[in-house]
């Protein structure tokens, strides 16, 4: 082809935005979620670690350590339910990561990359999508403990604010696993690191034996585990329906893991 | 602040490099694109186009020199310079989890693009590219071509004062190529600067302005369709005699009208006459009319990538993986694998 150039129609440059506003930012983010979950909805076996393994756990968990730890089921039942949800929604948090690698492997995510639109946002908006999962395990485990025996003392109000709790949780605990998302180089390896990471947070915790009965260099990171945090913070909701210290220093916990893991992933996700 | 540079071109790249590991897979190349044309980067694959591509668009850091779009540093304001592209290629692609129509729905509203107007813009965009019936199926269920087309309607949400277009063609059959060819160029008439890589000498004979040939990361040649191939070589008329037994007097003739001895083929009763003009060919085939010489067969064929390649770099496309030294480069049979043809007549 050879015409010439037509210079003259050329249309004139758009208004350029110096940076992206956070309005833009929480729009961006939340339109990403939608995105996600459509995907969560065309593919329910994502569903699975929320769902079938919530069932299993609860009943296992209950009557194989009941006995053990607390003399009996039902005495056990405040302790463990809490617990398995902390370790349920931690779950989650790993398969959080695992999807953003695969995720990051798909085409898509190049156009998200060279999209004007916040770094955050593709790695915020599955994460906000995700907490949709965590409310389901938490429901759920709640459901099962009722089910064979739990009576939480903190009555529906104790329980609905544990259940927030631990969605909140959950979306501040997965930015561990969403950086490693970005560091591993297939799903694989993700999984790898990612379980590594999960089961000392989940069992070096108190989710489900007190920690006094640690050795004194586990108790010592069990009792600041933030996982541990949550998990008593959860206790204190469900059981007696009081928003304690506990609360407080679940929030601590939580703002702390994200005030590290979000900058590390999205330096990480612009390098990428 | 916004346009620093009201006459910057659209792309200016000088000493562009990409290295990965010891490989450099982009190795210094200039590049100027000026505003409203259709600049091509032809090349064979793994030759760096994409690589370089990704470059510009922010995707992948800049190891050396230096990238600006409108006059707007690519690594220092990459959000500016997101805010003046649409991307389409092998990267980029459209959400496999989506519909058509949520996949446009989603990339209008990510660039700011209110409910109902990114709505009525994505109906736009899918009547435009014809892709209305197959709004809400399933990606996977979309040809080669509606997934191009998709892909390129979701570059162009804000219609973007530049476009990359990464190898837009490739895998499509004749026919869905050609519309993505009317569709491109109706993206110039709006005003749009176009830069394409490709693979095919044909696509930027008919798209590009200005081409740039790139091989092993390096810039060998730059320029229009036509200052390419004459710089490459004449057209060849190659005919296919009825008798075999004419052979040697149609070589004499040619020889006579054009001074240049032709190349028989006697197995297949083939003459490969070199040409200077492509209007050469006419005489020849006149005087062998009257010369009673039957033919079979005739075929004007223009250089083609294969030959271009081997002229500008000594070596044939090849595959990715060719790393074989110029020296090797034996193979100047004009490979049918392009069809450059101009004219083709059978009896």
């Amino acid at each position: 082809m050879t015409t010439t150039t037509p210079l003259s129609t050329a249309p004139p440059l758009p208004d350029l935005e110096q940076r992206v506003s956070l309005a833009d930012t929480l729009s961006q983010t939340f339109t990403l979620a939608w995105r996600a979950t459509v995907k969560m909805r065309r593919n329910l076996e994502v569903m699975f670690d929320v769902t079938i393994q919530p069932l299993i756990f609860t009943a296992m968990f209950a009557y194989i350590f009941g006995g053990a730890i607390s003399g009996d089921v039902s005495s056990y039942l405040p302790l463990i339910i809490p617990g398995l949800i902390g370790q349920t929604v931690l779950t989650a948090c790993v398969a959080t990561g695992v999807q953003l690698r695969t995720d990051l492997d798909s085409g898509v995510f190049d156009r998200f990359k060279v999209l004007p639109i916040a770094r955050i946002a593709p790695l915020a908006g599955p994460m906000v999508a995700d907490m949709l999962r965590y409310f389901i395990a938490a429901c759920l485990t709640f459901g099962v403990g009722i089910l064979i025996g739990y009576r939480p003392g903190g009555g529906f109000v104790g329980v609905a604010g544990s259940i927030m709790l631990a969605v909140v949780a959950g979306w501040s605990l997965a930015w561990i696993f969403t950086f490693f998302g970005l560091v591993g180089r297939n799903a694989q390896g993700v999984q790898g690191i990612s379980l590594l990471v999960m089961f000392p947070l989940t069992f070096l915790s108190n989710a489900f034996v007190p920690t006094e009965t640690m050795p004194r260099p586990l108790e010592a990171f069990a009792n600041v585990n933030p996982v541990s945090l949550v998990i008593t913070a959860l206790r204190d909701l469900a059981n007696h329906g009081e928003v304690t210290g506990a609360v407080g220093w679940a929030l601590v916990g939580c703002a702390v893991v994200v005030a590290i893991f979000a900058p590390l992933s999205v330096r990480r996700f612009k390098k990428l | 602040m916004n346009t620093p540079h009201p006459s910057a071109p659209a792309v200016r790249a000088e000493g562009l490099v990409k290295t990965f590991g010891e490989h450099r897979a982009v190795d210094g190349v200039d590049l100027e694109v000026h505003r409203g044309e259709v600049f091509g980067v032809l090349g064979p694959n793994g030759a760096g186009k994409t690589t370089m591509l990704s470059m510009l668009a922010t995707l992948i850091p800049i190891d050396g020199g230096d990238a600006q779009v409108f006059g707007h540093d690519v690594r220092r304001e990459p959000h500016l310079v997101r805010q003046l592209l649409g991307v389409t290629g092998q990267f980029a692609s459209v959400d496999e989890n989506l519909t058509a129509t949520e996949n446009l729905w989603l990339f209008a509203r990510l660039q700011g693009l209110g409910r109902a107007e990114a709505r009525s813009r994505g109906a736009h965009l899918l009547e435009q590219f014809d892709l209305t019936e197959a709004a809400s199926k399933p990606i996977s269920a979309f040809s080669g071509g509606m997934r191009r087309r998709l892909d390129l309607a979701a570059s162009l949400i804000t219609r973007p004062p530049l476009i990359f277009l990464d190898e837009p063609t490739t895998g499509l059959d004749p026919r869905t190529r050609g519309q993505m060819w009317t569709t491109i160029r109706e993206l110039v008439l709006e005003g749009s600067t176009v830069l394409l890589t490709t693979q095919y000498l044909d696509e930027a004979d008919q798209l590009a302005d200005r081409i740039a040939v790139i091989d092993h990361g390096l810039k060998v040649a730059e320029g229009t369709a036509d200052e390419l191939k004459s710089s490459v070589g004449r057209s060849t008329l190659q005919l296919q005699l009825a008798d075999a037994a004419d052979l040697p007097a149609a070589a004499e003739l040619a020889e006579q009208l054009l001074g240049e001895a032709p190349v028989l083929s006697p197995e297949s009763r083939r003459v490969n006459i070199p040409l200077q003009r492509t209007d050469q060919s006419i005489d020849v085939l006149v005087a062998l009319r009257d010369r009673g010489v039957s033919i079979e067969s005739v075929t004007v064929q223009k250089p083609s990538l294969d030959e271009v390649f081997l002229a500008l770099t000594g070596h044939d496309t090849g595959g990715p993986d060719s790393t074989d030294d110029p020296g090797d480069a034996t193979g100047t049979d004009a490979s049918p694998s392009d069809q450059p043809t101009q004219m083709e007549v059978s009896r």
